[in-house]
């Protein structure tokens, strides 16, 4: 089980291992992906990333389309311990009232305190859209709010809509990835397998979508969407263009590595014993190529979550009501309200830990994966 | 090199009529078009809309349209802006101009700064430096360029010593020359600096590596059993040969000079073209649309040229025939 699997990756060469200290080539991997330090952290950052994504709901202390009508633009609101009345060993946060409309001042209430409580009920939801249930993470004592990254123009918080912007942010590279894999693999290994050709005139007609500068693409194809549909259709859509893009140059690495891998011996007997050449493609050639698969795919997720991002931005992407964490910049590009209210730049910190935390993972993997880049033990 | 840059110049043909092909799908696919926008507007009446689209040769089968517009692009001809009632080849003329100036400026700052700060990694490989060093260029690589420009934008502001985007003051057309250079140049600066430090952190993680691999090599082991100075081996030795690769990437870069900083411009008020192709796609002004997408696309092709031509004359080893 153990040797499939680590065949599955796509390493087959093994490297003599000292007596009585025999290591698959995955158990080889993990040990080196233990060492990267920094890859461990972009790992342990994704997975809080994506466990926030997948709970949004219960994590979340407001709803998506939670507005507080009376406190637009409202600066953050952290609990705190201690105020003037002194120490308390539950953090609570104070009220606050718009005191002037123009300069979206509030004043606080220092005299009444809102206590921070865990598993609240409060908004009623839907859990991974299905169960219902009112039961959150936390919440304070009404009618006090805890806003901890502010509001936005509407009145609605947003650290709520940024866990539930990350279900978009996160998912969409992976969803890209999931198309681009297979028609790359398929067209990269058709293209190097034959030759030639088939092989000069694929290539020529994948040249012609790397040509584009991307995001002149991206945003032209998407302005050919209609805009009458729903957030989700449009998420499928956006998901489609960025695999429109993705699918030519991914390809042309399966490709590079297909021509090598077609001069193998194995190759050669798979031939031999009768095989076709889709069965030989499939089967035997493109299994090769998973390693280097897994690692463009993980360097390829951030490209696909600042492509969506920058589209939602301009408006281009996934529209409100839905949220992502490129739409919710959109407030912020408005520079008078981003001086007034510099907190509704908190989205692009999401962004910015999700690329890193992906690039850093990406990297690990690349050298945990390429025998030629593991330390030596 | 002549045959192989002849040969390369050949395969560009269909691939440009390919690009021009795309180019024109999407326009055709994408709803509603500017003239129907004009129709809505109660003033125009009906008859002057159909004048227009006869003028513009809307109405004409779509391979006449292609084939029209392909044959008048031959002659740099684009057509005519629906929104700015000027010719495409004005209005894209001065736009690229103003991209080019930024990427150019931004390109020659990003280069001055990466090599040394690679060199400097590279030395000093895994140490406290080299490490944070590394990390920022995660972090500069990882900056959405919407995001770091509003927040500079914001810093400019609560500062005031950068202006708020844009690229020349309100009273730029009354200053003496040497003052509209100097209100330009400040314009420039936080796009520059967001467009630099992206191109930065690539930069500099290829030359550190380059320069890690030629530091492994025999000439370096030899000229340091020399007894040349680790200063001389370095720079006259090693530096040479690390940077022959980068000259790749300059091809590279030379082509992204007009898509690169697209994004940017739409948020600091540029007005280069990355900013008209946005505007041009709200508007659905389709000549400036296309023309932006296939001048962008054969700036990117001929860069790509350049930096294959660039790789073969900077390296004997490879050679075409």
């Amino acid at each position: 089980m153990e040797q499939d699997r680590s065949r599955a990756i796509g390493l087959a060469r093994r490297t003599p291992a000292p007596p009585g200290q025999v290591r698959t080539q995955l158990q080889l991997a993990w040990r080196q992906l233990r060492r990267h330090r920094m890859a461990l952290l972009g790992g342990g950052v994704l997975v809080v990333l994506y466990t926030l994504a997948i709970f949004a709901e219960f994590i979340a202390p407001y709803t998506l389309d939670y507005a507080d009508r009376e406190r637009f633009f409202h600066p953050p609101v952290l609990p705190t311990f201690r105020d003037a009345a002194g120490f308390s060993l539950r953090p609570f946060v104070h009220g606050t009232t718009l005191a002037d409309p123009g300069l979206r001042r509030f004043d606080v209430d220092r005299e009444r305190r809102y206590y921070v409580r865990f598993f609240v009920r409060r908004e009623p939801y839907r859990l991974f859209g299905v169960v219902p249930s009112t039961l959150h993470l936390f919440g304070v004592d009404e009618p006090g709010r805890v806003f901890l990254m502010g509001t936005d123009q509407s009145g609605r918080d947003q650290f709520s809509r940024i866990l539930y912007g990350s279900r978009i942010s996160l998912t969409i590279g992976i969803m890209a990835a999931a198309v681009t894999i297979p028609i790359g693999m398929i067209y990269g290994g058709l293209a190097g397998y034959y030759g030639g050709r088939a092989d000069n005139i694929m290539m020529r007609l994948s040249e012609i979508i790397i040509a584009f500068p991307e995001f002149y693409l991206l945003l032209t194809l998407s302005a050919v969407l209609p805009s009458a549909v729903g957030c989700t259709t449009r998420f499928y859509m956006i998901t489609l263009i960025l695999s429109f893009i993705g699918w030519a140059g991914f390809s042309r690495l399966i490709r590079g590595l297909v021509l090598s891998l077609k001069e193998r011996e194995y190759v050669l007997a798979a031939k031999a014993a009768g095989l076709d050449d889709f069965r030989i493609i499939v089967r035997h050639i493109l299994p090769q190529t998973s390693s280097l698969v897994i690692v463009v795919v993980t360097l390829g997720i951030p490209g696909a979550i600042l492509g969506e991002s920058a589209l939602s931005f301009f408006g281009f992407g996934v529209r409100e009501p839905c949220a992502s964490w490129g739409n919710l910049l959109t407030t912020a590009s408005n520079l008078p309200t981003l001086i007034l209210s510099p907190w509704l730049l908190f989205p692009g910190l999401f962004i910015i830990a999700a690329v890193v935390a992906f690039n850093l993972f990406g990297d690990g993997l690349r050298d945990a994966l390429d025998p030629r880049h593991r330390t030596a033990s | 090199m002549l045959a192989h840059i002849a040969r390369r110049l050949l395969h560009l043909v269909p691939m440009l009529l390919g690009i021009t092909l795309i180019s024109f799908a999407i326009i055709q696919l994408s709803p509603g078009d500017f003239l129907a926008e004009i129709r809505m507007n109660p003033v125009v009446s009906t008859e002057t809309v159909d004048r227009m689209r006869a003028n513009f040769g809307l109405d004409q089968p779509l391979h006449i349209q292609y084939l029209r517009w392909l044959w008048n692009a031959l002659r740099l001809d684009f057509g005519y802006s629906f929104a700015f009632q000027v010719p495409v080849i004005w209005l894209i003329g001065s736009r690229l101009a103003n991209s080019v100036m930024l990427n150019l400026v931004a390109f020659a700052v990003a280069w001055a700064i990466a090599i040394p700060l690679g060199i400097h990694a590279a030395r000093r490989q895994y140490t406290f430096s080299d490490n944070a060093l590394s990390f920022s260029a995660y972090l500069g690589i990882s900056t959405p360029t919407f995001f770091s420009g509003l927040f500079l934008l914001y810093l400019a502001f609560k500062t005031g010593w950068f202006p708020i985007g844009g690229m020349t003051s309100i009273d730029h057309d009354i200053l003496p020359w040497w003052g509209k250079i100097l209100d330009v140049a400040h314009h420039m600066v936080l796009p520059v600096l967001v467009l630099g430090v992206l191109s930065v952190a690539g930069l500099m993680r290829q030359m550190r590596a380059n320069l890690l691999e030629v530091l492994r090599q025999d000439y370096v082991r030899t000229a340091r059993s020399k007894g040349l100075s680790e200063r001389t081996v370095i720079n006259r030795h090693a530096v040479r040969n690390a940077i022959n690769p980068l000259i790749t990437i300059f091809g590279f870069s030379l082509g992204g000079l007009l898509g690169g900083s697209a994004i940017l411009e739409n948020v600091m008020g540029w007005p280069g073209i990355g900013k008209l192709i946005v505007e041009a796609t709200i508007q659905k002004d389709l000549y400036v649309v296309m023309a932006s997408l296939v001048i962008g696309s054969v700036t990117l092709v001929a860069g790509n040229l350049i930096a294959d031509v660039l790789l073969v004359m900077s390296d004997p080893r490879i050679r075409y025939d």
